[in-house]
């Protein structure tokens, strides 16, 4: 998989000696259109994006993406849409990575194998599943190599030293590190030096595996890791369309200065 | 598909968690494996352990009350004509319902692992109740979460577990109910994993929660299997054990020591809630044919939609207004051990109506699903029969819904 769009991403940005940037939207919100356009516009600064397909009952997502997913399923987004606004987006910027985010429930419903289909034919680089762990994901993610998509394992700091290395092995061009116990939008309750000392333990088994952190990261706290590969933002997005919804301002130019901004203070 | 004999139906399970090769399993984020793990380690440790079983034992006769009576009902058998009804008086055990089962063992297994916190979910506030009870024993910090449509609506409960010291943390996501607590109980678990203990208040979630559940209602059963040697001298010949079904913990208690027995000796009968008799919405996967899906960390069946988007549900009794099921419960349902079927909001008033008429019996609305199956199998049967309904809960909590639906104090 080493010539994946993902991986060949995360050799520019290191080439350009900055963390590759990695945004996450949730699909539909708050409309269809409206997420659509927020990804084309975003993706001019974000290196990757995350695209995530919603689903009501979220365990391990805080108020910030739970109310985003809401607002979309309310909006009457179904997968199917989500393929086509991944399509759509391809059309016009076939070099950027997408990333689809979600739970397994919805995928399991749709048929494994379909959904992994599905991906392949609207041109999704990687999938990331947040309630199918290692060992369990283990024949998902073959399914998902052999179609040329990335299945992105988790690690987490519960995570022990055995299953780190397990993990590592089965993992494919990228994995996720998550820098806190938390949900996802929870206050940076950990010092950055302490995650990149987590993080560091992950690239010492096997540096060529591009790690990004994600969990708590703001345009207050982005500076202070980029030394990571790459770092997920994306309770700031999602909270930036609630306000911009709530003040009735354009989301899409609100959502795309935030990223702007992100980009900046990691360049 | 097949059960074991011989087997706990707990540990009937494969190496991922799976009953019958697709029911349970462990959907969890990474964050949890490794709290998960360390308490299966922690609770397959416990149960070997003699010290530790002497000391359940220990609190479940001299501190939740066991054992709990058995009873026939006359006045209501005699009524209804037909098969004999009788009752396991479960609401009898400290605090007013099975629940405390599962607290105390939960509670037990935080303090040898160590930990100072305690969070639980609840729906009828049974489960929360029994927590900050348990907790309050075993001088636990308890956080209490709680849809905010419940805590409106199961009031008696909620007073209970303030004076017991627990914090309520009212959900105001989705329906507000039950599925949201448990979310959101699982969402701070997530976040405090390292020093906090989370129970599950019924056999659901991931695999080692509703093993654990089991294991802790399992002592219902056994109190009954004595007390039916007892009574009868050995075991007749045609029982009916008739529980109601929401998450499944005291279906999976009250049946636990039947399941090995013949199901036409023994027939285990699950009775969920039909919700309003003209509603769409209701809270019962199994006798409702829903299709399997993922809620909660674990594969059972489910009320959703095509997506996998999960239902919100209706139902009069806050304890089983609940879209999944134990996968235990869709194991017995597959492998045809026992029947599941539901009764409407309605039905169950009636049947509590008629309950509390003939006998001095006060079952919450939850058991009422129970008696309504009961009440209609009854007249049917023969004279022999042995109909058996678990009342694993008391009205006491439900004095609101009842005075204004029934008009009247319980």
């Amino acid at each position: 998989m080493s010539n994946s769009l993902i991986h060949q991403t995360f050799k520019i940005t290191k080439n350009e000696n900055r963390p590759a940037l990695l945004t996450y939207t949730v699909a539909g919100d708050n409309t269809k259109k409206k997420s659509l356009e927020i990804l084309k516009s975003i993706s001019n600064y974000a290196d990757i994006c995350e695209l995530g397909f919603p689903h009501n009952t979220p365990i391990a997502d805080g108020g910030q993406i739970q109310t985003s997913a809401y607002r979309a399923i309310k909006n009457g987004i179904k997968i199917n849409d989500v393929f086509s606004i991944v399509a759509q987006f391809k059309k016009l910027k076939k070099n950027k990575p997408i990333i689809l985010m979600g739970y397994y429930n919805m995928i399991y419903q749709y048929n494994e194998n379909k959904f992994i289909k599905k991906c392949q034919k609207s041109k999704v680089d990687g999938l990331i599943v947040v309630d199918l762990p290692f060992p369990e994901n283990k024949t998902f993610a073959k399914k998902c190599k052999k179609k040329n998509i990335n299945f992105i394992q988790l690690i987490s700091p519960t995570t022990s030293r055995t299953r780190l290395k397990q993990i590592i092995k089965n993992s494919h061009d990228m994995i996720y590190y998550i820098s806190m116990l938390s949900t996802t939008g929870g206050k940076l309750k950990v010092s950055p030096k302490k995650i990149l000392e987590e993080y560091s333990k992950i690239k010492k088994q096997n540096s060529s595996k591009n790690v990004v952190i994600g969990f708590g990261i703001t345009e207050k706290t982005i500076n202070s890791l980029k030394k990571a590969d790459g770092l997920v933002v994306g309770s700031a997005i999602c909270k930036e369309i609630t306000n911009s919804i709530k003040k009735r301002q354009n989301t899409v130019t609100n959502v795309t200065n935030v990223v702007k901004r992100l980009k900046n203070k990691i360049l | 598909m097949k059960l074991k004999k011989k087997v706990s139906l707990i540990d009937q399970h494969d190496k991922y968690g799976f009953w019958g090769g697709k029911f349970g399993g462990s959907f969890i984020p990474e964050t949890l494996k490794k709290p998960i793990e360390d308490l299966t380690v922690k609770f397959e440790k416990l149960r070997k352990d003699k010290k530790f079983i002497k000391k359940r034992d220990f609190y479940f006769q001299n501190y939740i009350g066991s054992p709990t009576s058995f009873v026939k009902l006359e006045n209501l058998s005699s009524h209804l004509g037909g098969a004999q009804i009788w009752a396991k008086v479960v609401s009898e055990a400290n605090g007013g319902a099975h629940k405390i089962y599962n607290a105390t063992v939960h509670a037990l297994i935080c303090k040898s692992m160590g930990k100072k916190y305690i969070v639980g979910d609840t729906g009828a506030g049974y489960a929360g109740k029994m927590l900050s009870m348990a907790a309050k024993k075993f001088g636990l910090k308890c956080k209490i979460f709680m849809g905010a449509k419940d805590i409106r609506r199961q009031k008696p409960n909620c007073d209970a577990m303030r004076k017991n010291g627990a914090e309520i943390v009212p959900v105001y996501s989705g329906s507000q109910t039950l599925v949201d607590a448990v979310s959101e109980c699982m969402r701070y678990w997530v976040s405090n994993c390292d020093n906090t203990h989370m129970c599950v208040g019924s056999t659901v979630g991931p695999n080692i929660f509703v093993k654990i559940c089991g294991w802790s209602t399992a002592q219902i059963s056994r109190e009954l299997k004595n007390q039916l040697i007892k009574e009868f001298k050995k075991m007749p010949k045609k029982i009916k054990l008739i529980n109601c079904v929401g998450g499944g913990s005291s279906a999976y208690g009250f049946w636990s020591e039947f399941i090995d027995y013949n199901k036409k000796q023994i027939e285990l009968i699950g009775v969920e809630a039909g919700g309003p008799k003209n509603s769409k919405l209701h809270a019962a996967p199994l006798s409702r044919n829903a299709k399997i899906g993922i809620l909660h960390g674990a594969a059972s069946y489910v009320c959703q939609n095509n997506e996998g988007q999960i239902h919100e549900t209706e139902s009069i009794s806050a304890g089983l207004d609940y879209p999944g099921v134990s996968p235990i419960h869709c194991f017995l349902k597959d492998t045809k051990r026992a029947r599941y079927t539901f009764a409407t909001d309605e039905e169950a008033l009636n049947a509590y109506e008629l309950v509390t008429k003939f006998e001095k019996l006060n079952p919450s609305l939850e058991p009422s699903h129970a008696f309504a199956e009961a009440i209609k199998i009854a007249p049917k049967l023969s004279e022999d029969t042995i109909c058996i309904v678990n009342s694993c809960g008391d009205a006491k909590k439900d004095r609101d819904i009842l005075k204004q639906r029934l008009g009247r104090n319980s």
